[in-house]
């Protein structure tokens, strides 16, 4: 039996530990959302768990998608994860092989050179000492870099580091404490005793000139294990829950779960595992051309779990999802701020009762919907109209008139409620044309349709349909040569994941360039109706920027498939911009009014493209 | 008469511009008058008659070039400034062929631009065809022939719609453009002299009738002309399948939304400063107003001096001015100019006029 | 709602001094470009709702800032938050965070 005093704080601190975590995940398993405990059973045996381990040693340990932001921030993650890690694992298995046995008291590989003072002799025990020793260094490294990054955010490549709060500032000088200690507490043991290796025995020996590391040593370890409890006893109430939680997390998704439009079991699983990187903070259009740095979402998440959410908290976001594709642990992390902003106050029952019912509709094949905002810039519904002409379909445009809104404004606002009953609304009249195809030129509109209206029919936006239409040879675009920038709708691209489509479309019939941050990494641009409380100084920085951003690889036109991108982009951009839909006509035209004989020709409607 | 060998450069030889070289010149110094285009006048030459009289724009363009009957300027046409560069005391003024002129004094009046109303694309000016500007509608009334819409018919029903471009922050021009308001009234009782029995509506947001006899107009045309006057907002436009408009605003009088078609919608489009004279400006260190136009030292005391000595401004690149406003002050800007060259005489005697021919 | 803003209980009279201010108040700490409309009217002229029944948002705005606020709940009710009337505002007014404030006015400090 190995005892000494000192172990109690980290025993008992590993304890405490335990229980919390397993007290808090019952819980939170239980609290699932009904359904999803049929999935994991039906997963669990399957291939996803094995992709969920795997992940769970790539970011979990590894951290790669924070090295691909930036390797040294990468590598920081890396070296006290995997560091740590390897510290745990490679000392239970230098205590297998000192011992000979597996089982032995759990703190015991923790404080093994002090149970153990004695060198060691054979070669195999020397290399493990000489691999801890190593393995140490790195993680050192690792605490040098973040005590550095805490003082200067750029040395680690950031211009933001997240701001915490004291309890996460008492778990984190608990962390930066224990390897220090672990290197003073086995360098003073080794001092007086020889059983270090390069690292320690160099430090215990320069130690052993001026100190009495024999008393010493006794009092580092004290310190060690105190940190070492303290840190693990502050687990629960810091941001570091996020390290087993996130394991949990990575198993759950890899077997099908995410939090929809309800808060559940999972969503805390989630909040729980944000490990407050503050990747996001850099991402963030509201931060890097707003000027704002406060309602981030690792703000968001800290205050969630402190119970202290602010209205600006949940309102003032963009809901753009630049954050979902840069967050390294993956959360869907729009969707928590949306799920916060549904409250009860917004919803006021008596809405509605206007709205028409049972309307009798034409019946047809294609619907198109263009949308509320498609109605202010009518150049979009008119190509659509014309293009529709063109390739002799017969359609029903829906909403010539104006539109019931198709709800997703509501929705993103808070008022799930509301949203339903346009959604009704919308849903009797698309069922009742008995269309197969339902075309829209809203991206706002288009997620909808797809993910609220249930609908058995296709959805298909504008961007998709034509692309569709011209494989089928029933649009004739010739090249242009024109140089063309697109810009990504945050609904249509990182919403409803078409990219694509568009690119495929324009690169028909245009020069498409390329720019650094497009597709997932595309920016908004600042129209979005997703922030309820911005303000126009904030708005106007945001929309500028992303005009001037598209604008710097010169293209002769910038295009994109969003009434509101169209409106926000344009209003700052010296070249024009352009729906994909009006880029089509004009491409039709110019083929026409180059087949016309020149007698026919009318001034002022000559088209460029 | 002696002429003063102080040299004065005038950019833009609109109306503010030959004013001020008309009263320059008069006073005995020599001017060089700078135009873009092909021939002076400016906007004058686009429109037809003037607010509030309906006096022919060809008066005043003619009262322009009686000025120059004692030592008359020299005016150079297609002679598009790049820059102006304070060296030595003096000015250089750099233009786009290469050419360069050495001033004592500089003085711009390189006037306004049209609000570019595609921009404003709910109302669907370059993509519907009967949706036209204040400016076209002009050069159409210049030609004297009958007014037509697209189609070659003769438009029943008009409307005018209010500050397009101006007063509007999604535009990015928050100011007012001040002339647009009579020009409205101006133009609708126009299309009533020709076209009687059409009804004209003139859809604002307030009038502004700040100019001598410009209420008396707006009164003349509700008696007289009864052209009919909606306080409201147009928010979009739609077209119809007979290529007619559909307009909708809100009748914020009786409080409810209005929807009427229309044959013809003329936009009151806004003034905007010239890029050119932005590139000017910041080539020779000036200021700007919050609209993007040439600021003046002090907006009580001293609106046609700037922040740079030796360098004034008058007319419209300054802000929203009518002709009669910005005669004024080119005449202002011209005794302040020469009190200022006054000053600064005794400092150099400089060659008049340097040409780098290159 | 026919007699909203035509109570024909009260006098015809905007009664200022004993009015309800409290949501104008509410919404302006909110969300201060409540109070930057000029009246132009382009939202009620583009607004969806008001193409489908008696909804006037500009009225509204107005009638609020009088204190005239009976009925505002149901009236409120009727906004789809579509976001029309934000992108024709010449004002640049943050006019669905107006809607939302009264909203929110109306579920927490009053109970109309």
């Amino acid at each position: 039996m190995h005892f000494n005093l000192f172990v109690v704080p980290f025993t008992a601190g590993m304890l405490i530990l335990v229980i919390l975590l397993t007290v808090r995940y019952i819980k939170w398993l239980s609290d699932l959302e009904a359904g999803n405990r049929n999935e994991i059973g039906g997963n669990l045996f399957t291939i996803k768990t094995l992709y969920a381990i795997r992940e769970v040693f790539m970011e979990s340990l590894l951290h790669r998608k924070v090295f691909k932001t930036n390797p040294l921030l990468g590598y920081m993650h890396m070296s006290l994860a995997f560091g740590w890690f390897l510290l745990i694992v490679v000392g239970k298995l230098e205590t297998f092989f000192y011992t000979g046995k597996f089982a032995n008291e759990f703190y015991y590989p923790v404080f093994f050179r002090f149970f153990e003072p004695t060198p060691h002799k054979s070669s195999l025990l020397l290399a493990f000492n000489a691999l801890m020793d190593f393995v140490l260094l790195v993680v050192l490294s690792g605490i040098v870099i973040a005590i550095l990054r805490r003082f200067r955010p750029r040395i680690a490549g950031m211009k933001k580091i997240t701001k915490h709060s004291p309890g996460d500032r008492l778990a984190l000088i608990a962390l930066w404490l224990i390897f220090p200690l672990r290197l003073l507490s086995e360098s003073a043991t080794a001092g007086y005793s020889g059983n270090g290796s390069f690292m320690t025995q160099s430090v215990g020996n320069f130690m052993a000139l001026f100190l009495p590391v024999h008393q010493l040593a006794i009092v580092f370890w004290w310190m060690y294990s105190i940190s070492l409890g303290l840190f693990m006893v502050s687990i629960p109430f810091s941001r570091y829950m996020h390290i087993p939680t996130e394991i949990l997390l990575i198993f759950l998704r890899n077997w099908g779960i995410k939090t929809k439009d309800h808060f559940s079991g999972f969503s805390e699983i989630e909040i729980q595992s944000c490990s407050r990187c503050g990747i996001c903070i850099d991402t963030c259009q509201m931060n890097s051309q707003g000027k704002n740095s406060t309602t981030q979402m690792v703000y968001f998440l800290r205050d969630y779990r402190y119970n202290q959410l602010r209205p600006d908290l949940t309102d003032n976001c963009l809901l753009c999802g630049r954050c979902n594709e840069a967050c390294p642990v993956g959360i869907d992390l729009t969707q928590h701020r949306l799920l916060q902003r549904k409250k009860k106050e917004f919803e006021l029952p008596s809405g509605f009762k206007y709205l028409p019912v049972n309307q009798s509709v034409e019946k047809t094949d294609v619907i198109y919907f263009a949308g509320c905002m498609s109605h202010l810039s009518p150049v979009i519904s008119r190509s659509m109209e014309k293009i529709f002409k063109t390739a002799k379909i017969s359609y029903l445009f829906l909403d010539k008139n104006g539109s019931v809104c198709c709800g997703r404004p509501l929705k993103i606002s808070g008022q799930f409620e509301a949203a339903q009953k346009l959604v009704a609304s919308n849903r009797q009249q698309i069922i009742a044309s008995g269309a197969k195809i339902l075309v829209t030129s809203c991206p706002i509109c288009y997620k909808s349709f797809k993910e609220d209206y249930h609908l058995n029919i296709r959805v298909l936006h504008h961007s998709e349909y034509l692309l569709e239409l011209m494989l089928q040879k029933k649009l004739a675009l010739h090249p242009s040569g024109k140089k063309v920038v697109y810009h990504d709708p945050c609904e249509l691209g990182r919403g409803s994941d078409i990219y694509i489509q568009p690119r495929m479309l324009l690169s028909h019939f245009m020069e498409l360039e390329t720019i650094d941050q497009e597709k997932e990494n595309a920016l908004c641009c600042g129209g979005s109706l997703g922030n309820l409380s911005i303000n126009p100084e904030e708005r106007n920085a945001i929309q500028m920027a992303t005009a001037g951003y598209l604008n710097s690889v010169d293209p002769e036109i910038i295009a994109t498939s969003c009434p509101m991108c169209k409106k926000s982009i344009a209003q700052f951009s010296a070249t024009p911009v352009k729906d994909i839909a009006e880029l089509v006509v004009a491409n039709l035209e110019a083929l026409s009014e180059s087949q016309k004989s020149l007698k026919h020709h009318k001034v002022g409607q000559t088209i460029e493209i | 008469m002696a002429i003063n060998s102080q040299h004065i450069v005038i950019i833009g030889g609109g109306p503010a511009g030959l004013e001020a070289a008309s009263c320059l010149g008069t006073a005995g110094y020599r001017v060089t008058v700078l135009e873009k285009e092909k021939q002076t006048g400016g906007k004058l030459l686009i429109w037809d008659k003037l607010f509030p009289e309906f006096r022919n724009s060809d008066k005043v363009l003619n009262h322009l070039s009686n000025g120059f009957k004692t030592n008359p300027p020299q005016i150079l046409t297609n002679a598009e400034v790049v820059s102006v560069i304070p060296e030595n005391g003096q000015h250089r003024i750099n233009l786009r062929d290469g050419q360069a002129f050495q001033a004592d004094t500089v003085l711009i009046t390189t006037g306004f631009k049209l609000y570019n109303a595609e921009k404003k694309e709910e109302y669907g000016y370059q993509i519907y065809e009967n949706v036209i500007t204040s400016f076209d509608l002009e050069k159409q009334l210049k030609t004297g022939n009958p007014i037509r819409i697209e189609a070659g018919l003769t438009p029943r029903r008009i409307a005018f719609i209010h500050c397009v471009g101006s007063r509007d922050i999604k535009s990015g021009n928050i100011y007012c453009s001040r002339t647009c308001c009579i020009t409205g009234v101006k133009q609708a009782i126009e299309i009533k002299r020709r076209l009687s029995d059409a009804e004209v509506f003139n859809f604002y947001m307030d009038l502004r009738m700040f100019g001598q006899n410009f209420e008396e107009l707006y009164i003349e045309a509700q008696q007289k002309w009864g052209v009919t006057f909606i306080r409201g907002r147009v928010s979009e436009i739609a077209e119809n399948k007979d290529n007619s408009l559909q307009l909708k605003a809100e009748d914020t009088l009786s409080g409810r939304p209005i929807k009427m078609s229309f044959d013809l919608v003329v936009l009151l489009a806004g003034m905007v400063p010239e890029p050119r004279t932005v590139e000017i400006g910041k080539s020779a260190g000036l200021e700007f107003t919050s609209g993007n136009f040439l600021a003046g030292l002090d907006s009580h005391i001293s609106q046609n001096e700037t922040n740079t000595p030796g360098i004034f401004i008058a007319g419209t690149c300054r802000e929203p001015l009518s002709v009669a406003e910005t005669l004024t002050d080119a005449r202002a800007a011209t005794v302040k100019m020469i009190s200022w060259l006054r000053e600064n005489e005794t400092s150099h005697k400089k060659p008049l006029i340097k040409r780098d021919n290159d | 709602m026919k007699d909203w803003g035509y109570s024909i209980l009260k006098g015809r009279q905007i009664d200022f001094e004993n009015n309800d201010f409290s949501i104008a108040e509410y919404i302006t700490k909110h969300e201060p470009s409540f109070r930057w409309c000029i009246g132009c009217g382009s939202c009620t002229a583009t607004c969806s709702a008001a193409r489908l029944t008696d909804f006037n948002p500009r009225k509204l705005k107005l009638l609020i800032q009088r204190g005239e606020i009976k009925g505002l709940a149901d009236e409120i009710a009727k906004c789809m938050l579509c976001g029309k009337c934000q992108l024709v505002c010449p004002r640049g007014i943050n006019t669905r965070n107006v809607i939302q404030n009264i909203k929110r006015a109306l579920n927490t400090c009053h109970a109309l």
